[in-house]
C-alpha cells in the first residue's frame, strides 16, 4: 500500500503518456501544432487554477470560488478599461478584490470556523452574484483598445514557447518556491497534516489560513487574466460551467489527498496534462458538453474514491462535522 | 438616593430572565421563526398582492415542493452529512414523472411508485458512497450533482420535444398539479402529513433517534452498536425519495423540462436548512426548523423577484443569507454553554441592616461561647453530609447521607448502624406522620415517604407550573425542610427553582426570591404552591396554634410565619429579621420553645456585596466560579427562640474543633441532636435544664395508647 501511494504519480503519468499516445494515433487531427496550442492555452488556465487550488488542499481546505474569482476581477479589469479607466488602476482594483474576497474567505473559515467547502460555495456564489448584478453590463465582458498590449500575456510565444504555458511555468516556479523554500509553505504542510498539532506547536495557524485563501484569490485572478488576454474577452458566465471540477480532478488525480499535508507543484503539472488531454480528446471526439461533463463527473469520482482509500481520513484529527 | 434607583431597577427589571430564555431550546427555533415573521411583514407591507388568497396558495405550493427537499436535506444534515446533488436529483425525477407519464403513458399510481423509487435509487447511490465507503458527503454529492445533471442533459436532448409536445388530461395528475382541498393546495397537504410524521419519526421512534445520535456523535454512536453506515446510507435513500415527491408535485404543475430545472436549487434548500437552525454537521435540527427556513428562503427570493432585483442580487442575497445563518449558528453551537452561564447568574439588589454583635464581651443573646465543645460524635467518618437528623419514638436516629441513603444507627450508644432505605437522591428534612411514616425531602427529586419498614414511596415530585415563568418550576428542584400539620398537610420549602441541589451556594449570590413554600396534602394527593418569591425559604415548623407554620429564609437572615388556616389565613409575618447568621431548620424544643440551626454567619464583605448587583454580576461573568464570593458556611451556631421572635439562647463551638457546622438539631431525651451538610459526624449535646422524658413526635402525635 504505501509503495502504491508513492507511485501515484508516476501512475498517473504513465496514464496520461498512455493516453497522449492512444489519441495520437487513433485521432485525426490532435497531433497537429494547432491542436497542440489548444491544448496548453486551456490547460495552461487550468494549471494555474490547480496551483491555487493546490496551496489550499495541502493546508486541508478547498476553495469553490476559485471560479468566481477567476472570472469576476478579470472581468472588471476589461470593464474598468472599457469604461475608461486606465490600465494600472484596473488591475490594481483587481488585485484589491481579490485580496478582498482571499480575506473573506480566510477569516470565514479560520476564525468564525466555517467549514472551508461551504464557505468558498457561498463566497463564491456573491462573487458571482455581485458581478453579475453591480460590476458587468454584459455576460461577455469585450476587450477594449485600453487593453492594447496586455494580451500578450495570453498571446504569441516567448523563445518559442506559447506565452501562456510560460505564465503556468512562471505560476508553478513562485508556488514551489513558496512551498518548499520558505517558512510559510512548511507551515501550511503542517497545517493541513494536523491543524490541532501545528496549533499547539505556536504555528500562527489562523493567519496562514488566511494567506492560503489569499494566495489562492491572487493566483485565481492571475489565471483570469492570462485567459481574458488568451481570448480577448472575458466570459463571467464560466461561473455557471464545470470548471471547478476540473480544477478539483487536477488536483485530486495528480495526488494531492484531499486530507491535506501532501503533494505539491510536481502533482498539478501531471494532474494538469492528463485532464488537458482527456478534455481535448473528448472534444475532438466530439463528444458533446453534457456527455464530457458525465465522464468526468465519473473519473473525478473514481479518483476521489481511490484518493478515500489511499489516503484515508486520520480519524484522530479529522473533526466531528467535517462533511 | 443612587442605593434608591438601584434597589428599583433591580426591584423591577428582570434580570434573570435573559439566562432562562437563552437556556431553552426553543429560543434556536424561535430565532427564524421570528425572522419569518419580520420578512413576511416587510412583504405584505411591500408588495400589493402578497396576501390575496392566489398568491398565497402560489407560496404554498412553491414551499411545498420545496419543502419536501428540505425535509430530506435536513435529515441528511442532522445525521452529519450535506446532500448537494438535491438539484440535480430533482431535475432527474422530474423529467423521469414527465416521461413515463407523456412518452410511455404509464397510468398515475405508476408513474409515482416508479419516480419515487427513481429517486430512492439516485439517493441510494450517495448513500452506498458516502455511508458504506464512507467518502466525504461534500465532494461526493457535489460529483454526483454534476453526474446527474449531464445525464439529464442528455436525456432532455433526445426527449423534450416529445414530452413538450404531449397534453396529458388526466384528472388525478391535474389534481396532484393544481387540485386544493378546501383552498389549501394539495401539496402543502402532503407535505403537512409527511412533515407531522417527520416529526414524530425525529423525536419518538427510535431510528430518528439513531440519526441524532449520528449527527452529535458519530464515534459514539457507533461504540453503542447503532449501525452507523447503514443508517447514513438510509438517510440519503430518504433524501432521494423526499426530492422526488417534490419533483412529482413540480412536474404534475407544469408539466415541462426546461434545461435549468433544479440548477442552484441545492443552494436554496441548504440556506434554508441553515437558517431555519439544523446544525451543520449535524445532531441538532428538526422538521418546524427545516420548514421555517424554506419559508424565510421562498420568501425572501420571491420578494426580490417580484421587486424586478437582476439575478445577481438574488444570488448575493442567499449567500450573504447562507454565511450569516452559518456563522452565527457554528459561533452559538460552539459558545452555547459558556455564554449562559456568564449571563444565568442574576444578581439583585438585597440590603441588610448592620448584624447584631455576636463577639465575647459585646453581651446580647448572640454572644459567643464554647458549649458545644463537649460534643460526643456519633458516626464520625462512617456518615457523609447528615444535613437533618431525626429520632423516632423508639430513640433510633436516622440520618441522611449524600449517597442518597437514608442511615440509622441504635441506641443506647448510637454505635451500630444499618442503611435503613436507598433513595438515589440526597436526603435533606425530615419529618415523622401520625402512622411513624418518614416523610424526606430530597434534594432535586421531590418528597418521598418511607414506610416504617423501609420501603420508598415518592409523595410527589411536581407542583403546579406558574403561568408566567421561564423556567419550568413545576418540577421540584431542591426540596428542602419539611413539617406536617394535625390536619395532614405537609409544608415544605423549595429553596430555589433556578439552581439545582449541586449549585445551590449560586442562588445565595443571586440574593433573589427564588424559593417557596408548598404544601401537599396526603389526605388527596394534591400539591400546590403556598408562596412564592421567597430567598432561600430552608426551615420549617409548624407552631404552637396549629394553625400556622414558621419558616425561616436562609438568604433573606429572617424567620416568618405564615397562616395556612383559621381567621388569619393567608397572612405573612415577619418574627425574626436581621438575624447575624443564615438560618437553616428550625425544630420543636421541650418547653414550647423553637430550635433554630445558624448554618453560617454574615460577613461585612458579602453584606456590602448583596447591596452592590452590579459589582457580584461582573463577578460572576469575569472570575472563574470557584473565586467568587460566596455566603460564609463555615461556622455557625444553635440558638433557641419563641414564637415573639426573642432569641433566648445561643451554643457555639468557638474552637470549631467538633460542630462548627450546624444545619439542623433535634432535641430528643435531654439531649440535642447535630447535623450538620458539610459533616462528616453527628453530635450529641447534653442539655441542662431540659425535659429528660421530651420525645419529639410523642408530643407531636400524642403517645400511642
Amino acid at each position: 500500500m504505501k509503495r502504491f501511494r508513492f507511485n501515484q504519480q508516476e501512475i498517473v503519468f504513465v496514464v496520461f503518456a498512455a493516453l497522449f499516445l492512444a489519441f495520437s494515433i487513433f485521432l485525426n487531427g490532435f497531433l497537429t501544432a494547432d491542436n497542440m496550442l489548444t491544448l496548453l492555452q486551456n490547460v495552461a488556465v487550468l494549471g494555474i487554477l490547480g496551483l491555487a487550488m493546490a496551496i489550499v488542499v495541502i493546508g486541508r481546505g478547498i476553495d469553490l470560488s476559485l471560479i468566481a474569482t477567476l472570472a469576476v476581477p478579470g472581468g472588471l479589469v476589461l470593464q474598468m478599461v472599457q469604461n475608461g479607466h486606465s490600465l494600472p488602476a484596473s488591475l490594481l482594483a483587481a488585485g484589491l478584490l481579490s485580496i478582498a474576497i482571499g480575506l473573506v474567505n480566510g477569516w470565514l473559515i479560520a476564525y468564525a470556523e466555517v467549514p472551508p467547502l461551504f464557505a468558498t460555495l457561498a463566497t463564491g456564489l456573491f462573487v458571482a452574484g455581485l458581478g453579475q448584478a453591480a460590476l458587468f453590463q454584459l455576460d461577455v465582458v469585450q476587450w477594449s483598445d485600453g487593453m492594447a498590449g496586455f494580451e500578450r500575456l495570453g498571446q504569441g510565444s516567448i523563445l518559442g514557447i506559447p506565452t501562456s504555458i510560460v505564465m503556468f511555468a512562471i505560476a508553478c516556479l513562485v508556488v514551489f518556491v513558496l512551498l518548499r523554500r520558505t517558512r510559510w509553505g512548511a507551515y501550511i504542510y503542517a497545517i493541513g497534516d494536523n491543524p490541532f498539532a501545528a496549533r499547539v506547536t505556536g504555528i500562527p495557524s489562523r493567519p496562514i489560513v488566511v494567506l492560503q485563501y489569499v494566495l489562492a484569490a491572487l493566483i485565481g485572478c492571475f489565471a483570469g487574466l492570462v485567459m481574458a488576454a488568451s481570448v480577448n474577452s472575458m466570459p463571467t458566465r464560466i461561473f455557471n460551467s464545470t470548471l471547478i471540477y476540473d480544477v478539483i480532478l487536477v488536483v485530486v488525480l495528480g495526488g494531492i489527498g484531499l486530507s491535506g499535508g501532501r503533494g505539491g507543484v510536481v502533482n498539478v503539472i501531471i494532474g494538469t496534462l492528463l485532464i488537458g488531454t482527456m478534455l481535448n480528446g473528448m472534444t475532438i471526439l466530439n463528444i458533446p458538453y453534457a456527455g464530457q461533463n458525465l465522464i468526468k463527473g465519473v473519473v473525478l469520482l473514481i479518483a476521489v474514491i481511490t484518493d478515500t482509500f489511499l489516503n484515508p481520513r486520520n480519524e484522530e484529527t479529522a473533526q466531528q462535522g467535517d462533511i | 438616593m443612587r442605593e434608591t434607583l438601584t434597589r428599583l431597577r433591580y426591584r423591577y427589571w428582570p434580570d434573570h430572565l435573559l439566562g432562562e430564555i437563552l437556556s431553552k431550546r426553543w429560543t434556536e427555533t424561535a430565532v427564524p421563526v421570528i425572522l419569518l415573521l419580520i420578512v413576511g411583514f416587510a412583504l405584505s407591507q411591500s408588495l400589493e398582492h402578497f396576501l390575496s388568497p392566489s398568491s398565497l396558495a402560489d407560496t404554498a405550493r412553491q414551499a411545498g415542493e420545496i419543502g419536501f427537499i428540505g425535509l430530506g436535506m435536513g435529515l441528511v444534515v442532522i445525521a452529519g452529512g450535506i446532500d448537494l446533488s438535491v438539484g440535480s436529483m430533482f431535475a432527474l425525477t422530474d423529467f423521469c414523472a414527465l416521461y413515463l407519464l407523456d412518452v410511455l403513458e404509464w397510468p398515475v399510481p405508476a408513474v409515482i411508485i416508479a419516480t419515487m423509487a427513481v429517486g430512492g435509487l439516485l439517493g441510494a447511490v450517495n448513500g452506498l458512497l458516502i455511508g458504506y465507503l464512507r467518502l466525504r458527503a461534500f465532494i461526493t454529492t457535489l460529483i454526483t450533482l454534476i453526474i446527474y445533471r449531464s445525464a439529464f442533459d442528455l436525456l432532455i436532448q433526445r426527449y423534450s420535444n416529445a414530452i413538450a409536445s404531449a397534453f396529458p388530461d388526466i384528472p388525478s395528475w391535474n389534481f396532484i398539479g393544481g387540485g386544493d382541498v378546501l383552498g389549501v393546495p394539495s401539496v402543502a397537504l402532503v407535505y403537512i402529513v409527511v412533515a407531522i410524521f417527520g416529526h414524530i419519526f425525529l423525536t419518538r421512534l427510535r431510528p430518528g433517534w439513531h440519526i441524532t445520535a449520528i449527527g452529535g456523535s458519530r464515534r459514539s454512536a457507533y461504540n453503542s452498536g447503532i449501525p452507523v453506515r447503514r443508517t447514513i446510507a438510509l438517510c440519503y435513500v430518504a433524501s432521494g425519495v423526499l426530492t422526488s415527491i417534490g419533483a412529482l408535485f413540480f412536474a404534475a404543475r407544469l408539466g415541462t423540462v426546461g434545461g435549468d430545472i433544479g440548477v442552484g436549487l441545492e443552494v436554496i434548500v441548504l440556506t434554508a436548512t441553515v437558517l431555519g437552525g439544523i446544525t451543520l454537521g449535524g445532531g441538532k435540527g428538526s422538521v418546524v426548523k427545516s420548514l421555517v427556513g424554506v419559508l424565510v428562503v421562498l420568501l425572501i427570493t420571491n420578494g426580490l423577484t417580484a421587486m424586478n432585483a437582476r439575478g445577481g442580487v438574488n444570488r448575493m442575497a442567499l449567500a450573504s443569507i447562507l454565511l450569516a445563518a452559518a456563522m452565527i449558528d457554528i459561533r452559538w453551537q460552539k459558545n452555547r454553554t459558556r455564554i449562559i452561564s456568564k449571563v444565568y447568574v442574576a444578581p439583585t439588589y438585597h440590603a441588610l441592616p448592620p448584624p447584631p454583635p455576636t463577639e465575647i464581651g459585646q453581651g446580647g443573646p448572640f454572644e459567643q461561647n464554647d458549649k458545644l465543645r463537649n460534643v460526643t460524635l456519633i458516626g464520625l467518618g462512617r456518615i457523609e453530609a447528615p444535613e437533618d437528623v431525626i429520632l423516632d419514638r423508639n430513640d433510633v436516629l436516622y440520618a441522611g447521607s449524600r449517597h442518597g441513603d437514608i442511615i440509622r444507627f441504635f441506641p443506647p450508644d448510637y454505635e451500630s448502624m444499618e442503611v435503613f432505605a436507598h433513595i438515589g437522591g440526597q436526603p435533606l428534612g425530615m419529618a415523622f406522620d401520625r402512622q411513624d411514616n418518614l416523610y424526606v425531602c430530597i434534594g432535586g427529586m421531590g418528597l418521598y415517604r418511607i414506610t416504617s419498614d423501609g420501603t420508598v414511596q415518592k409523595a410527589t415530585d411536581e407542583t403546579n407550573r406558574s403561568l408566567y415563568s421561564v423556567n419550568d418550576d413545576s418540577r421540584l428542584r431542591l426540596a428542602d425542610d419539611l413539617d406536617i400539620t394535625d390536619d395532614g398537610l405537609i409544608f415544605f420549602s423549595e429553596a430555589t427553582v433556578r439552581y439545582e441541589m449541586d449549585e445551590w451556594p449560586v442562588d445565595g449570590l443571586e440574593a433573589r426570591g427564588n424559593g417557596r413554600i408548598i404544601c401537599y396534602d396526603t389526605k388527596t394527593g394534591a400539591t400546590h404552591t403556598a408562596l412564592r418569591g421567597l430567598k432561600f425559604p430552608n426551615g420549617v415548623a409548624v407552631a404552637s396554634d396549629g394553625e400556622s407554620i414558621l419558616f425561616a429564609e436562609t438568604f433573606g437572615c429572617s424567620i416568618k410565619r405564615y397562616w395556612f388556616a383559621g381567621p388569619r389565613k393567608g397572612a405573612v409575618e415577619i418574627v425574626m429579621d436581621n438575624l447575624p447568621g443564615y438560618p437553616d431548620n428550625i425544630n420543636l424544643a421541650s418547653d414550647g420553645n423553637y430550635w433554630l440551626a445558624l448554618v453560617g454567619m454574615r460577613s461585612p464583605s458579602l453584606d456590602l456585596a448583596w447591596k452592590m448587583p452590579g459589582f457580584r454580576r461582573r463577578m460572576a461573568k469575569r472570575v472563574p466560579i470557584d473565586e467568587w464570593l460566596f455566603p460564609n458556611i463555615n461556622t455557625g451556631c444553635v440558638v433557641k427562640f419563641n414564637e415573639q421572635g426573642k432569641i433566648l439562647e445561643s451554643f457555639w463551638d468557638l474552637k470549631g474543633v467538633n460542630h462548627p457546622m450546624i444545619t439542623s438539631m433535634r432535641e430528643h431525651r435531654g439531649y440535642l441532636y447535630l447535623g450538620g451538610i458539610a459533616n462528616n459526624r453527628i453530635g450529641r449535646f447534653k442539655l441542662e435544664n431540659a425535659d429528660p422524658d421530651f420525645v419529639h413526635y410523642d408530643k407531636r402525635w400524642r403517645k400511642p395508647s
